[in-house]
């Protein structure tokens, strides 16, 4: 097991890490997800040994491996492009870790042709890195980093530099290999897709801080904060006014509030939903009409625009979207209950703690 | 397309006459003899005798380990600014610098030398030494010599190194290494298997300009000491200009094709270094 | 070049790595990860070089400043000025490099892009042809001037050889070449040159106006490099010079003057290296200037 123990990382001025505390179990694949500048790569660096921290530590398995060597760490790291050795050919590359721990020649050369044959490509073995496209050349890199049977496998963006559909294919094989493996994975993306798609658990970071780690589903559904709810998806704001009951009023609806402190009745607050948690109905005395509809394919992507000139993204089914542009409909809310801002606010992250 | 064509013609033409022409005199006659025949007596002479014999031996060695002194402290300097973030003070400065030494060097750079080194009470340092205990020209130093030549080409090898080396060690991806770190690898062991195999090519490469540009350059041969010196370029200046005797020009010719044979191959040697490199480092 | 300080290869490969060197030291770059601490090898090299040139240079400053009567002064840089002949030969030669490197851009600049848009197959032997002089050591050139000197019919040696001027810069002119076409060539392919002609030729502009005024501002850095350094080469050539026996340039007359008042030839060395290396230094923070904000960031 993996904990960041009050890690923090400081630039001169610049603060990369400001206390992040956080375990990965073993067996589980975490991804660090946040924009630039959030502090997701430090995190991951800090934990390979390639940089070190100004305070705090690192444990596995309740040992405190801060000052250890990043070679001496056991750990695979796989970089989001250009790491692979220039002058070796594929095979010299994966068996690269196993020369440096003194294995035989014959023996390495066989274990890295066995997990080239994992990845799918024995056959390129002999080949060097430069006559291989970005999809391989980061299958070898994985390969590579799994050769050495590392306790923690770290991947720095791998699929950042590689075209869409190649992204997409990765993405499964290296999930899938994971599993089988049950290796400990800590995995840093911007992509949202990807981090949803592979996590056990998503840890979203902004500034420089954990704004929340859970589920991906739990993520996605019960944003803990307002920069989760906006970073992840796409999210409305909506006007509405807290009730006597400690329950928001908005667009007609009665909702209750995931994060009610400090606002009292009467409140003006703009509830977050998102598009899916929307839906249109037809009415010609509805309350808004329809004023941009964009095919995606398998759903629909409609703009309302109410009466007062506030507009509400909906996303429907392709199956049920049969409206038109200029058609007038009506609004209803799907969701229970909403995670709510001041109005009119960016998202400014409250300190959430690390929700294990 | 004919207009196309046309517009080569500026380029074509000029080369033709301004870089053809003395080259063709040059080769035309290298090759033929006084009655205007086919021979190779010129090469025979150049290559028998010791006067000509002895400036070849010379050019080489002294470019030979002009260049290697060169190399090594140019990619240990180049080593060290490379580190340095690229709009820096120390980066601006060292590559304007190199620059300076690398290009504008001949003259200026054996003057500036006379000044530093020449013969007490001429030059400012050995007169300071001498002052000071250590005579220099006493011991037989003398920067207006052969060894002195050497001296100043060690003066702008290294910066010409440096500018040559730069790029190759900037191509040395940071991720090489934490990628050979992550694995297990020690520094040490890294450069062993990784940074060296990869450098070595770039460095190589380097080296042999290093060494065709020592062997064909003579500009500081003229300032620091003259005709008297025993190089080529100088052998044929006075075979053209000769006091002692007249009409050799077709011996200059002939050590001219020397020259241009020994530039070739270390070109030949330098390409074919270059396309092992530029393999690797896609 | 080679004819300066250095032989055939570094012309070629040192100017374009030098160019790109300066673009890059004004170009923009991602934060940095972590601190370097100074290590003990990197320092020592860099004091030993510092040193290692910096002191003969300051002896060469001294030695400038010590006029013929013993005292200090400026008198040798003064002489540069009233000596007639200095001051003619240094005319001399800062009109052959103008003139030179004019002519080599009007020559090469043209001519590269006239083969990258629409004769690309000729690139291998344009590349071929620009190595020759990097490949025929200047001497050699100059001993077959030399010889053409003392051979040819009268009329050509009038309107030829008379003047260093008209003798030595067709020849520069050719010793520039491998080094403006590599820096040239550089500067063409960073910028979609297909494009821009393009657009600049449906606009209605003639070919001389889209090079004058389109090309020519893209490749501003190339240029100026190119251009700087002919100047450059030009300013301190001395073997083709000396072969062919002119004495009004001012490599030569330093030389000449050498035996007789060392001081004044010090002193254009120390004025010469110092003009340099603040052309080179300024150019970085030039080039630094164009980049600006059109870099376009992968991670």
């Amino acid at each position: 097991m993996i904990r960041f123990e009050g890690v923090q990382r400081q630039y001169g001025s610049v603060r990369a890490l400001a206390g992040l505390d956080l375990e990965i179990n073993d067996g589980e694949l975490v991804a660090l997800l946040g924009p630039s500048g959030c502090g997701k790569t430090t995190a991951l660096r800090i934990l390979g040994g390639f940089d070190h921290p100004t305070a705090g530590r690192l444990l596995v398995d309740g040992k405190d491996i801060t000052g250890v060597p990043a070679n001496k760490r056991d750990m695979g790291m796989v970089f989001q492009a250009y790491s692979l050795f220039p002058n070796m050919d594929v095979r010299n590359n994966v068996a690269f870790g196993l020369r440096i721990r003194r294995e035989d020649r014959a023996t390495r050369l066989k274990h890295a042709d066995d997990l080239l044959e994992l990845v799918g490509l024995v056959e390129h073995a002999d080949r060097y890195p430069h006559q291989l496209s970005g999809g391989q050349q980061q299958r070898v890199a994985i390969a590579r980093a799994l050769a050495i049977e590392p306790k923690v496998l770290l991947l720095d963006e791998p699929l950042s530099a590689l075209d869409a559909r190649v992204r997409a294919q990765l993405r499964v094989e290296i999930r899938n290999l994971q599993q089988r493996l049950g290796i400990t994975t800590l995995f840093v993306t911007h992509d949202q897709s990807e981090a949803l798609s592979m996590a056990d658990r998503v840890g979203v970071m902004y500034a420089g801080r954990l704004e929340q780690l859970d589920t991906p589903e739990n993520v996605y559904r019960k944003p803990a904060t307002q920069f989760v709810a906006e970073f992840v998806g796409a999210m409305n704001r909506l006007p509405g006014r807290v009730g006597d009951a400690g329950e928001v009023q908005v667009l007609g609806q009665r909702l209750n509030m995931l994060n009610p402190e400090g606002r009292g009745p009467g409140a003006a607050v703009d509830a977050l939903l998102r598009p899916e948690a929307v839906s249109v109905v037809r009415d010609s005395a509805g309350a808004g009409e329809i004023t941009q509809r964009t095919f995606l394919g398998a759903s629909v992507r409609l703009e309302v625009t109410l009466d007062g000139g506030q507009r509400v993204l909906v996303e429907a089914s392709s199956h049920d979207a049969g409206v038109t542009v200029g058609s007038r409909v009506g609004l209803k809310i799907l969701a229970e209950a909403v995670v709510v801002a001041d109005p009119g606010t960016v998202a400014a992250p409250e300190a959430v703690p690390a929700v294990v | 397309m004919g207009g196309a064509w046309l517009g080569m013609a500026p380029f074509t033409v000029y080369v033709l006459i301004f870089l053809g022409l003395p080259l063709y005199e040059v080769i035309h006659g290298a090759f033929t003899s006084d009655a205007d025949q086919l021979t190779l007596h010129n090469f025979s002479t150049i290559f028998s005798s010791s006067e000509y014999w002895i400036p070849l031996k010379n050019s080489l060695i002294l470019s030979a380990w002009t260049a290697g002194l060169g190399a090594v402290l140019g990619t240990w300097l180049a080593a060290a600014v490379v580190a340095t973030p690229h709009g820096s003070m120390l980066r601006r400065v060292v590559s304007s610098a190199s620059g300076v030494l690398a290009y504008f060097g001949g003259v200026a750079l054996a003057f500036m030398l006379i000044a530093a080194y020449g013969r007490p009470p001429g030059g400012v340092l050995t007169t300071w030494l001498k002052d000071i205990g250590i005579d220099l020209y006493a011991q037989g130093f003398n920067i207006s010599s052969l060894f002195g030549v050497g001296i100043a080409y060690v003066f702008f090898q290294v910066p010409l190194m440096v500018i040559l080396i730069t790029p190759a060690l900037e191509g040395l991806r940071p991720q090489w290494q934490e990628a050979a770190e992550s694995l297990g690898a020690s520094k040490l062991e890294y450069a062993r298997h990784v940074a060296v195999p990869v450098m070595t090519p770039p460095f190589l490469g380097a080296l042999l300009v290093l060494f065709g540009n020592a062997f064909a350059a003579y500009a500081t041969v003229l300032a620091l000491v003259g005709v008297t010196v025993p190089l080529v370029p100088a052998a044929i200046e006075a075979a053209i200009n000769g006091n002692v005797l007249v009409n050799q020009d077709r011996i200059a010719f002939a050590l001219g094709v020397e020259m241009i044979l020994v530039v070739s191959i270390v070109m030949v040697f330098y390409w074919m270094v270059q396309r092992r490199a530029r393999r690797w480092l896609q | 070049m080679s004819a300066v300080g250095g032989g055939p290869g570094p012309g070629l490969l040192a100017g374009a790595a030098l160019i790109e060197e300066i673009e890059e030291a004004g170009a923009p770059r991602p934060p940095r990860r972590g601190r370097q601490r100074p290590k003990a090898w990197r320092v020592l090299i860099l004091v030993v070089a510092f040193l290692f040139y910096l002191i003969p240079f300051a002896a060469a400053v001294k030695y400038s400043l010590i006029q013929p009567d013993g005292s200090f002064g400026f008198d040798n840089y003064s002489q540069i000025i009233s000596n007639s002949d200095v001051r003619s030969s240094l005319y001399t030669s800062l009109e052959i490099s103008a003139i030179s490197a004019v002519a080599v851009i009007a020559v090469m600049l043209p001519t590269v892009v006239l083969v990258r848009l629409r004769l690309p197959k000729l690139t291998l032997m344009l590349e071929g042809v620009t190595i020759l002089p990097l490949v025929v050591p200047p001497i050699v050139i100059a001993a077959g001037l030399a010889h053409l000197q003392g051979s040819a019919p009268e009329w050509l040696v009038r309107l030829w050889f008379n003047h260093p001027l008209t003798g030595l810069t067709p020849t520069y002119v050719v010793l520039a070449m491998p080094f403006t076409y590599r820096a040239l060539d550089t500067g063409v392919r960073a910028i979609d040159l297909r494009t821009l002609v393009d657009a600049s030729r449906s606009l209605g502009a003639s070919w001389f106006t889209t090079m004058v005024r389109v090309i020519l501002p893209n490749v501003e850095t190339a240029v100026l490099g190119a251009v700087f350094l002919t100047i450059a080469i030009c300013m301190g050539e001395v073997v083709l010079s000396s072969i062919m026996l002119y004495n009004g340039v001012l490599p030569v007359e330093m030389i000449q003057i050498g035996a007789q008042s060392p001081g004044i030839s010090v002193a254009i060395s120390v004025l010469g290296l110092v003009f340099v290396f603040l052309l080179l230094f300024s150019l970085s923070f030039i080039a630094g200037r164009r980049r600006g904000s059109t870099s376009v960031r992968v991670i």
